[in-house]
């Protein structure tokens, strides 16, 4: 990987960048806020380059025009926020249970319903946990600055093509909009082989992409196929960092734009005395389990904080399985200040002390 | 002595697989119009068929070339994925009525805005086949159906649809037809309507449709000669056959 200069990004555009330098040449989109704007770069970029830019008639055809092009072989991905992920459910079932390889970014923003444009971390149950029919899993990724953004969307991409599933760059309405200095990574997308795409038969004996598998034993055998290599993605891709855990006494878990708060508020403790650290998931799942009970080893309380009214406490609590207290703290609509964390771990200190 | 000389064959791009269809269905009808004419055309190695969810769910076992199967209602979506990333194939979708002017109008009809170059061949046999014979949008009215018991009332599920009226009047959409099968020069007509549509796609020109007003015995309750009838007798008198729109480039 070359690097070239330092420039000043917008998250929807960095990502729309990273995309054109992952390979991607194809994308299917539909307008929504805090969004669009991945929507209109890439509708300007990929002709530049050769690709194809289809503003799609609702996010339900969008993600099928994106299982079409997967189907045809090609680098392809989709964006859109909440209320328009929602909408996709359906069609990414198909896509994993095809094993297509796909790239969906979701940009979040507050819900339920119509909800709000400010960020939110409200689709972690929607993304790691299902969201669409049936049993299947999706990899999710989740940056925390503009860079990130850059690096994970080049990285979504390999790991689509490497596992043929699909997989979600999970982000906020405040990483979409907010600009930073980056760096635009040099990449050479490797192509891969794809045998198995509909591109018309040239030679060899008809391809078929499908998702019917009406016979009771050839569904179950599919399922366990795809859980075989879920298994696969769970020991090999999980990611995560941790910052001044080796001694702490107060361990907060936090991913995305909330972690980098959470890291002033951890540094604020330290210069205060308080044996503070953070655990940070990059992937959403596989969920970073072990990683965590590791570095938890001398805590003696978790505090989670999330952009939601409590998702990935969950699949804390599972890994820390009940051997120390887990606490949550949760704003909807804006992320909390350093100042707010630092007083929750203040207070918390207070109670094991 | 007379010489044998055969006439008629199956064609390459059909499976020799028998078909799962009830008898005197037209979906096999349609099937094999389709695969003779890609044969023809001689473009077996560079079709992609999107199938779709109905009778037609296993097209792509009968077929031999490359097809897909997408969800209920959207393939013209998945077609527009496929078509935009390899410009040069045929790409045409098998959808039945329900599938296609039900769940699935909203991408057929933006196909057609867009002038996607693709094919939709269109089963329409005024109910869901597969599901055990529902309402549709194109059931006739009075048709008792097992979800108009009483017969389509306009008051309680309204009035039959015309996809090809409706689609026509579409800048994008280059051909489109309306075509039947229930006696041997109406399935001529449907082959030539067919390569038509595949042409118009092939030459670059837009977004083409064939429909095909097919019989459906089973859920109908007729005799499959009985059906053929009322296609002629009942069907096209609310589903006028012919070329709505054809491009110069086909003529
Ligand atoms: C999202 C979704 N809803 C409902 C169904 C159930 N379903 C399967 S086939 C079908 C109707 C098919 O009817 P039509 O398209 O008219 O085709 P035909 O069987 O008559 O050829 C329905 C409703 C489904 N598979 N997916
Ligand atoms: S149910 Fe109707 S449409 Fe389906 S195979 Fe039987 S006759 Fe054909």
């Amino acid at each position: 990987m070359k690097n070239s200069e330092l420039l000043l990004m917008k998250g929807n555009e960095a990502i729309g960048e990273a995309a054109v330098r992952g390979g991607c040449r194809y994308f299917f989109g539909y307008p929504i806020t805090p969004q669009s704007e991945v929507l209109e770069y890439l509708a300007r970029r990929l002709p530049e380059v050769g690709g194809a830019y289809v503003q799609a008639e609702s996010e339900v055809s969008a993600i099928n025009m994106v299982f079409g092009a997967a189907a045809a072989g090609a680098r392809v991905m989709t964006a859109s926020s909440s209320p328009g992920i929602s909408l996709m459910q359906e069609g990414i079932s198909y896509i994993a249970s095809a094993q297509l390889p796909a790239v969906i970014v979701n940009i979040m923003r507050g819900s339920p319903g119509l909800g709000g444009i400010q960020p939110s971390q409200a689709d972690y149950f929607q993304s790691t946990k299902g969201g669409g029919h049936g049993d299947y899993r999706l990899l999710v990724l989740a940056p925390s600055t503009v860079q990130e953004m850059i690096d994970h969307t080049i990285l979504a991409f390999e790991l689509a093509e490497k596992y043929c599933t699909p997989v979600v760059v999970f982000a906020d309405g405040m990483m979409g909009q907010m600009m930073e200095p980056v760096v635009l990574p040099e990449v050479e997308p490797v192509p891969s082989e794809k045998p198995w795409a509909t591109t018309g038969m040239r030679g060899r004996g008809p391809n078929i992409i499908h998702t019917l598998h009406l016979p009771p034993d050839e569904l179950e055998q599919h399922c366990h196929n795809l859980f075989a290599k879920y298994h696969q993605i769970e020991a090999n891709e999980k990611r995560s960092l941790a910052y001044y855990t080796e001694d702490a006494e107060i361990l907060v878990v936090a991913y995305g734009i909330v972690s980098r708060v959470a890291r002033a508020a951890v540094e604020q403790a330290r210069e205060a005395g308080i044996k503070a650290g953070l655990f940070r998931p990059i992937t959403l799942w596989p969920f970073p389990d072990e990683a965590l009970v590791n570095v938890a080893q001398k805590a003696r309380k978790v505090l989670v904080v999330e952009v939601s009214m409590g998702q990935m406490v969950e699949d804390v609590r599972l890994s820390i399985n009940g051997r120390l207290p887990v606490e949550f703290y949760g704003r909807i609509g804006q992320v909390p200040t350093p100042g707010e964390i630092f007083n929750k771990i203040s207070q918390i200190i207070a109670e094991v002390a | 002595m007379t010489e044998t000389v055969k006439v008629y064959s199956r064609p390459k791009t059909l499976i020799d697989r028998p078909w799962h269809f009830c008898p005197g269905c037209h979906h096999g009808i349609a099937h094999r119009l389709c695969a003779e004419v890609i044969e023809e055309m001689g473009l077996q190695e560079n079709t992609v068929g999107v199938g779709s969810v109905g009778c037609g769910v296993f097209s792509y076992e009968y077929f031999n070339f490359d097809g897909i199967g997408p969800s209920h209602g959207r393939a013209p979506a998945v077609a527009t994925g496929v078509k935009r990333v390899l410009p040069d194939r045929l790409v045409f979708t098998y959808q039945g009525d329900g599938d296609l002017a039900a769940i699935g109008t909203t991408e057929m009809v933006h196909a057609a805005v867009r002038g996607e170059k693709i094919t939709i061949v269109f089963i329409n046999n005024t109910l869901y086949g597969m599901t055990g014979g529902q309402l549709a949008p194109t059931t006739l009215m009075g048709q008792v159906t097992t979800t108009s018991p009483y017969g389509r009332e306009a008051k309680q599920a309204g009035y039959p649809m015309r996809v090809c009226e409706m689609i026509s009047t579409l800048e994008g959409a280059a051909y489109v037809a309306r075509v039947a099968l229930f006696n041997p020069a109406q399935v001529a007509k449907a082959k030539k309507s067919i390569r038509r549509a595949f042409e118009t796609q092939m030459q670059g020109i837009g977004f083409s449709m064939v429909e095909i007003l097919s019989a459906c015995p089973t859920n109908w309750g007729m005799a499959p000669l009985e059906a053929c009838k009322h296609v002629e007798n009942n069907l096209t008198s609310v589903y006028p056959l012919g070329e709505f729109k054809v491009p110069e480039g086909v003529k």
